[in-house]
């Protein structure tokens, strides 16, 4: 078994003459929760949606488990999942419905007590039978997670997941996510831009601009190690003054 | 390909129309009007020609074999457009899915929802205004089926359009069928047809099974050979729209088409 669920190398997307990623490289491992920091247009969802096999790019590759997306893209997306606040599921399926015809897709062994296990998971048992499209957000997001997890995936890649949520419900969220985390073999690749969120529970961070990483380590200690009080400060200066932290 | 993976394309269709009447009605009201339609103006056509020819297997029998196509194609492309309408291409894309498997499911959708269209074609058709397909013996099965093969190439091929240029490009596909049917003959011989005209029916495998059925309509001979030609022109051109398919599933790889595929167009 590989130590590393998702190794990232050398990862560049060019549109033209816009570079998008450039030379971007990072792994995550086992039961590690990695936070993918960055202001908008940093390439973090260019970055994920290379990973997930839907963006071809420039150069470089993506392992997921050992297996590289370009040659093995089925193999390796059956061993991995997403949760994106805009790709929400079909809202005129039930999440029943969805779960079934997402189970199926990914191939998961004994769907329906899976299906079932999930909706106790994520408090959907009430929703069960109800269409996804007039779900709150919080609910759509409980099934879009539900969805992520049918597979039980090695690789979890959560873009923005707690976006537009109440705090209680996206504590509640998170705490779902970390206890996947915590049961399983996966890694977890997180995106967010609540920064408080992300020192709770991103066991690393890597703080990405114009496509490039500039830091990475651990989100408590990060901030005093480039003299910042809180993650947030790092974040304004990696966003206002990204050149600078380059040249530190 | 995994037989589950394709089944989840046509479940989540069957899900879909269990649920909406507004897409149950389509399947069969259109073909039912065209029938019933067509049916009284044949039966007008009969009491005023006379001389016992009999309108009805020449004009109803083509009115529901085209229908028949039109459905087969449509039943590939709406399969299609619940994805782009749901905006769903992000889930079903980033999934272990193939293009193989994806497409199987459309075309296996469009096979349930169009066998319903004819179900409810030949009864009105055979009920109301006696319309026999005995008369054409045996050439129906291949008449049919050289019809569902030509659907579904061009539900394919109407798909990747879609898929490359945008929702609203939805509105060039509708039309296809209409703008296809002067050129197959589907009620008048090729030979009515200019010459340029009849190049292009040439390459349509349905102007063989329109002039197939007339032929056998009317007691002349009918090449068994041309009918194998048609089947095999059909076959051809649904490989030709996997491959574009597949092209332009590349292409939107390639730009990210897919991952930003939104409600309006993206070209």
């Amino acid at each position: 078994m590989n130590s590393n669920v998702l190794a990232v190398k050398e990862l560049h997307k060019e549109y033209r003459e816009i570079v998008a990623v450039d030379g971007v490289s990072f792994d995550v491992g086992r039961r590690e929760i990695v936070g993918l920091l960055g202001p908008n247009g940093a390439g973090k969802t260019t970055t994920i949606n290379m990973i997930l096999g839907v963006l071809k790019p420039t150069s470089g590759t993506v392992m997921i488990e050992g297996l590289d997306i370009a040659a093995h893209r089925r193999r390796a997306l059956e061993r991995t999942n997403f949760a994106a606040v805009y790709a929400p599921l079909p809202g005129n399926l039930t999440v029943y419905e969805n779960l079934r015809i997402f189970g199926l897709i990914y191939g998961v062994k004994k769907i329906n007590e899976r299906i079932e296990v999930l909706l106790r998971q994520f408090d959907l048992m009430k929703f069960r039978d109800t269409k996804c499209g007039v779900l709150s957000s919080g609910e759509q997001t409980r099934a879009s997670l539900a969805k992520a997890m049918l597979n039980n995936p090695n690789l979890l890649l959560l873009d923005e997941p707690t976006a537009s949520l109440d705090p209680a419900t996206a504590s509640e969220i998170r705490g779902k996510i970390r206890e996947f985390a915590a049961q399983t073999a996966g890694g977890i690749l997180w995106t967010s831009h609540n920064m408080y969120e992300v020192e709770e529970v991103c066991d690393r961070v890597l703080f990405l601009s114009r496509g490039k990483i500039l830091l990475e380590g651990n989100p408590k200690t990060l901030p005093g190690e480039h003299g910042k009080k809180t993650l947030e400060e790092l974040f304004i200066a990696v966003a206002r003054e990204p050149l600078k932290l380059e040249s530190d | 390909m995994k037989f589950s993976r394709i089944f989840a394309i046509v479940l989540r269709q069957f899900y879909l129309m269990r649920g909406s009447m507004s897409r149950i009605l389509p399947m069969f009201v259109w073909v039912a009007i065209d029938m019933v339609l067509w049916g009284f103006i044949t039966r007008y056509l009969n009491s005023i020609v006379g001389g016992g020819f009999n309108f009805v297997p020449v004009m109803l029998g083509a009115v529901l074999l085209w229908d028949f196509f039109a459905r087969v194609m449509q039943g590939v492309t709406m399969a299609f457009f619940e994805d782009v309408w749901s905006r769903n291409f992000l889930n079903i894309f980033a999934a272990p899915l193939s293009i193989g498997e994806y497409v199987s499911g459309l075309v296996l959708s469009s096979v349930a929802t169009s066998s319903v269209g004819l179900i409810v074609m030949l009864v009105l058709a055979g009920a109301v205004f006696g319309l026999s397909f005995l008369s054409y013996g045996i050439a129906l099965v291949p008449f049919l089926a050289v019809l569902f093969l030509f659907g579904i190439a061009l539900g394919i091929f109407a798909s990747a359009v879609v898929l490359r240029l945008g929702p609203a490009a939805e509105w060039f596909i509708w039309p296809i069928p209409p703008f296809l049917s002067p050129f197959v003959g589907v009620f008048y011989p090729l030979s009515t047809l200019p010459r340029w005209m009849r190049y292009i029916a040439h390459l349509l495998p349905p102007s063989y099974v329109f002039e197939g059925m007339r032929a056998i309509v009317q007691g002349k001979p009918f090449s068994a050979a041309l009918l194998f030609w048609s089947g095999t022109l059909a076959a051809v051109y649904i490989l030709l729209a996997c491959r574009f398919f597949i092209r332009i599933y590349h292409h939107a790889v390639n730009t990210g088409l897919i991952a930003r595929y939104s409600a309006e167009s993206v070209s």
